[in-house]
């Protein structure tokens, strides 16, 4: 009997890991062609509004402009809200000038379907959103996507 | 001299390697979710030209005010009534288009004091420029409801029975036309066209007074 426990025991094969880093590296690739790295720090304080009437963002024809009153630890300009173009505080003579650039710089087809998406704090006045809506009515881009947080549909 | 074999090299730290990138990776990444209401602006109009009138009946307004108080139509309203009022307003169908026709896929009350026809029907929303940009959203989102409620509705009236599957037929043919976005369907696009058609989107934006 104790014979045949030793055997057994003895014959317990390891499990292979050679084969551990190659599972490993499909989720490194996985995630390295996933990620994308954030391309501007928000200096601003920037909690969306909710709304269930969503459509997805087309992310190759969009640029950003995000408002709202400066964070924490950006209160030196002040606690009125602010414009933030890519990583700059900017006034609102320059949207039409950073928007055009943007518009340049897509491809060709898609210069013409350019969207601006609005990150705004909730808690912004709308007359700010109206000045800059004026803004990109004179830049010709006339296409806006308000970005907020998807609510679940009703 | 003798061919000496090269050393093997020792493979087992490479899964630790490997798990070091990947975890990087790992915090890094958001997984972009943006999405939004999309709405086009109107372009700016150097020709002087004289706006159209418009009957009032034909006019839904919308204010909203300095304390984010509704005010629909000369009425004060809460907020989960507005996307019902403008339904109603859409669907009225009292009376006939430009082109003098009735509009018969309406199910509204047909009220002749109410909208004439959703071609003619314009939403006309006004705020304050101190109107908060939360409240201003969500206002937008219900009148952006009324619309893709209609819109649903003769969506699946109309074109069903293509898809029996499907609760939302009208989001079902916007996704299908999102995933075939490379080799154009024109039945598919011609179909959402009239869909769009038979409930245009005419939500107006008046500038806030400057004070």
């Amino acid at each position: 009997m104790s014979k045949f426990k030793n055997k057994k025991q003895g014959d317990l094969p390891a499990i292979s890991t050679a084969s551990l880093p190659d599972i490993v590296f499909m989720l490194l690739f996985f995630f390295m062609v996933a990620t994308v790295m954030r391309d501007s720090s928000l200096m601003i304080e920037n909690v969306l509004p909710t709304a269930d009437q969503v459509e997805k963002l087309k992310k190759d024809r969009t640029t950003f402009i995000y408002a709202g009153k400066p964070s924490e630890s950006f209160k030196r300009f002040g606690t009125e809200p602010r414009i933030q173009i890519n990583d700059v505080f900017v006034g609102i003579e320059d949207i039409q000038p950073a928007v055009l650039q943007a518009q340049a710089d897509l491809t060709e087809e898609l210069q013409s379907k350019i969207v601006v998406g609005l990150k705004v704090d909730k808690r912004t006045n709308a007359g700010l959103v109206s000045d800059i809506k004026q803004e990109l009515r004179e830049a010709n881009t006339l296409k806006v996507m308000y970005i907020v947080n998807a609510a679940t549909q009703q | 001299m003798a061919k000496r074999a090269a050393p093997e090299v020792n493979a087992g730290s490479m899964a630790d390697i490997a798990f070091l990138l990947l975890i990087f990776f790992l915090v890094t990444t958001t997984i972009e979710k943006d999405k939004g209401i999309l709405r086009s602006l109107p372009p700016i109009d150097e020709t002087n030209a004289e706006p159209p009138i418009i009957k009032e009946k034909n006019l839904f307004t919308v204010l909203i005010n300095r304390n984010n108080q509704l005010l629909v139509e000369e009425d004060e309203m809460k907020l989960k009534d507005l996307r019902q009022a403008a339904i109603e307003f859409l669907d009225n169908g009292g009376g006939t288009n430009a082109e003098g026709e009735r509009c018969d896929y309406c199910k509204g009350k047909r009220d002749p004091s109410s909208s004439d026809h959703p071609d003619k029907a314009i939403i006309s929303m006004k705020h304050d420029r101190e109107t908060s940009y939360e409240k201003y959203i969500e206002v937008q989102n219900e009148l952006v409801a009324a619309y893709n409620y209609l819109r649903e509705r003769e969506a699946k009236r109309l074109y069903g029975k293509y898809y029996p599957n499907e609760d939302k037929v009208f989001e079902a043919m916007l996704a299908e036309k999102e995933k075939n976005q490379f080799k154009k369907d024109e039945v598919l696009n011609e179909r959402i066209e009239t869909i769009k058609k038979l409930f245009p989107m005419k939500l107006s934006e008046a500038e806030p007074d400057k004070s």
